[in-house]
């Protein structure tokens, strides 16, 4: 891509080329590319090489898991029922996708337009990672096409997972609603995000509502388990807290890494005012997520003090507590309060990918790598059930990317309100409607220098 | 919402649950189990090992055959637990004491508050006023969370079937035994009498009556009879439960009392957030409008309960 703007391709960032003409929908697909010209640069992009392969041999797998059931593709194991799809795919996609419903009542509810740049990012994310977290589930679920049966077929409204899938379905619409008014920009149907627009803090405060409960739901499904998750991942008083605060700063980590990963990779297809704007939204994510980690480790700490737990720090199991405690949440917190206040952004980025790790750490640990402890042989996913993990984590790469090189996430759509309401039939020239103080067409390499 | 189910089906059912015991059942957060629960005490210093009731398990349920024959002793050298082709087993302890070893009978306990039922999102598990604890194929998903919770890990998964797999387990003969009034096959079997099936009430003096006449044989606990909110199946045993492969950890609280703080907040962030957060927004737009900046304060403490 970034050959190609240097050879003079302009972007699609308004519904009009340069020349002013409508751009259609075939158009905006390809990037404004030829169809030569667009399979030419996927296939120069040792990335998309990767995942061939992945997919390659994860597709035939994850369909075969279909055909031969969770046996042949999975552990299958009656003691361990939870494994990679849900203990990694599940518990970890979720928190790290908080992120929609945080920046959105930041940005709607609290009036901090100054976070805007990232605000889509943020919801985007939150889209995907719950888009694929059902993704995995499905996978999981042993017959996932009776999914859903908890809606309309046999309730079973005692239970937290009923709440589980309830709020998940829920949020997934809300997020789609959320989201879609950057797709209403990028398709042209400015009535479609009017009525989003109306009905928007309606919508964030529902995240808030949806996000709060089953961010601790998620948690209170080991409340169920009290004797199998180890005493120190367990907490019957505060299990769901634990999980609802560590995924805040998991969701505003998360936004940092894709934005980092987006800001390094896919160049070209920030604006001015993203790259511009990306390192102070970045201190204000980073702000956000350490007085969440800083609340997280307290709340930690005090949940070991109220049942007093303390004797199991000092066995095996403690320790891989304290590793996971202070590579993933103290040593973060540390890099980040200290990135913050020198301005070394690199640290600070630095410190969110540690949050991440650590959160997802967390969960893989309460649901299985802790899981069972008192039994003596612990469960190792076998290869198909990996493969089959990292496929359906390659797709939600693939789609990211597909969405953020296309719908204006990262960029402005280049199209006045007022003028979203003149009649298509009569096309103002593109070049003619922008704001001067905007970058010029002919002026890309200007905005690559920046990888 | 629990509880108020459980007492609906009581009064449907037509039991005789009289209004102070509703009132105590909301009050306490301890159901005591139905009235004419059945159960079965299984006396371990009878067991002898022999697995006749594994095999009546098998044929009564129709279970695929076993991978080595119901006389094959070699099965003891591993503990085993139920599966979705075995719903019983029987594990041996204790081999090394002179006293001989002892066998202990492994399958679904039946519990009072069944934790597969609350855990349940499709509400596939049913607590009969029978004491079975019976399961719904026909509408169960698979997301095997019944497995997660069970604190005896009893249910087994068929994971070899791609398209229709189950949970099964053992349904006390529900079916075709329990309904009927009679003992469930593996009671009927038992040579040694290890087995003894009535009135889960009923089996509790039993039990107590067996320790106190014989205080030499038994420990003086009965398992089952408080554990989890007391189970329809009760143990006894000759030597400590924990020596025997018992969960003696567990709480005498049925696992969802774990799941209440829980599910007794959401109500709460339903009614309040709403307000709270369109509050928050009126005010931040008032400080907006009369000018007021914001700074660099953050925004993540507010999204906090």
């Amino acid at each position: 891509m970034k050959k190609m703007i240097q050879h003079g391709l302009a972007i699609v960032d308004s519904p009009y080329d340069e020349d002013g003409k409508k751009r259609t929908l075939l158009n905006k697909l390809l990037l404004g590319l030829t169809p030569s010209q667009y399979l030419l640069q996927a296939f120069r992009n040792p990335f998309n090489w990767i995942l061939g392969a992945i997919f390659a041999i994860g597709i035939p797998i994850l369909i075969g898991r279909f055909f031969f059931g969770l046996a042949w593709a999975t552990s299958g194991s009656n003691d361990y029922p939870w494994g990679l799809f849900l203990g990694f795919g599940l518990f970890a996609m979720v928190p790290l996708s908080s992120s929609g419903f945080q920046l959105g009542t930041a940005c709607e509810i609290f009036g901090r337009h100054d976070l805007e740049p990232i605000e889509r990012l943020a919801l985007l994310n939150g889209l995907l990672g719950y888009f694929f977290a059902v993704m995995y589930l499905l996978a999981d679920l042993g017959q996932p096409w009776r999914l859903p049966y908890p809606m309309v077929v046999s309730f079973g409204p005692a239970a937290v997972l009923f709440l589980v899938a309830w709020h998940v379905a829920t949020y997934l619409s809300v997020q789609v609603a959320e989201v879609s008014s950057a797709f209403f920009e990028w398709i042209g149907f400015p009535a479609g995000k009017r009525a989003i627009r109306r009905i928007t803090l309606g919508l964030t405060v529902s995240g808030i509502i949806l996000s709060t409960l089953h961010q601790g739901a998620l948690g209170a499904l080991f409340t169920y388990a009290p004797g199998k998750v180890h005493p120190l991942w367990y907490s019957s008083s505060f299990q769901w807290l634990h999980f609802f605060v560590s995924s805040l700063p998991g969701g505003l980590c998360m936004v940092i890494t894709v934005s980092t990963i987006a800001a390094k990779t896919m160049a070209w297809r920030g604006d001015h005012r993203f790259h511009e704007k990306l390192d102070k939204v970045t201190v204000s994510l980073a702000k956000g997520a350490c007085m969440g980690i800083a609340t997280y480790i307290t709340i930690k700490l005090i949940a070991i003090a109220h049942d007093n737990k303390w004797a199991y720090l000092d066995t095996g199991w403690g320790q891989w507590f304290m590793f996971e405690i202070i590579v993933g949440f103290m040593l973060p917190l540390t890099l980040m309060t200290y990135g913050v206040h020198t301005r070394k952004m690199n640290v600070v980025r630095l410190g969110a990918f540690m949050t991440v790790f650590g959160v997802v750490l967390n969960r893989v640990n309460t649901a299985m790598i802790t899981f069972n402890w008192k039994l003596p042989h612990r469960e190792i996913p076998p290869w198909r059930e990996v493969i089959i993990s990292l496929t359906i984590f390659a797709t939600y790469i693939v789609v990211y990317r597909f969405i953020l090189y296309r719908l204006p996430i990262l960029f402005k759509w280049r199209q006045q309100e007022q003028e979203e309401t003149v009649p298509e039939a009569v096309p103002v020239p593109a070049l003619g409607r922008r704001e001067p103080s905007r970058v010029p067409v002919a002026s890309y390499s200007s905005m690559t220098k920046l990888d | 919402m629990k509880r108020r189910n459980f007492l609906k089906a009581c009064l449907i059912g037509g039991t005789t649950i009289a209004l102070g015991k509703t009132n105590k059942g909301w009050a306490s957060g301890s159901f005591e189990g139905y009235p004419e629960a059945m159960g079965v005490l299984v006396d371990t210093t009878r067991c002898i090992g022999c697995r006749s009731c594994e095999a009546a398990c098998n044929k009564e349920q129709k279970l695929p055959e076993p991978d080595t024959s119901f006389d094959d002793p070699s099965v003891f050298e591993h503990d085993r637990r139920p599966t979705s082709k075995a719903y019983t087993v029987v594990n041996r302890y204790q081999k090394e004491q002179p006293s001989g070893p002892v066998y202990r009978k492994v399958q679904c306990n039946h519990c009072n508050e069944p934790a597969c039922l609350t855990s349940c999102f499709v509400n596939a598990y049913t607590k009969t006023k029978e004491g079975a604890v019976i399961y719904n194929s026909k509408v169960c998903v698979g997301c095997r969370n019944c497995m997660i919770a069970c604190p005896f890990n009893v249910p087994g998964y068929d994971y070899d079937s791609a398209t229709n797999p189950i949970v099964k387990k053992c349904i006390l003969c529900y079916d075709t035994r329990l309904k009927y009034g009679k003992p469930p096959a593996c009671v009927e079997i038992c040579p040694q009498e290890a087995l003894t099936f009535g009135h889960r009430a009923d089996l509790i003096k039993l039990a107590h009556e067996r320790i106190r006449a014989t205080p030499d044989r038994y420990v003086d606990h009965v398992y089952g009879e408080k554990e989890v909110g007391g189970t329809s199946w009760l143990y006894l045993a000759p030597v400590g439960f924990d020596k025997l492969g018992f969960d003696t950890t567990l709480s005498n609280d049925p696992i969802i009392s774990n799941v209440k703080d829980f599910l007794g907040m959401v109500p709460m962030v339903l009614s309040i957030w709403p307000a709270l957060f369109s509050g928050i927004h009126l005010l931040a737009k008032h400080e907006e409008q009369g000018g007021h900046g914001h700074d660099t304060d953050s925004n993540q403490e507010d999204t906090k309960p």
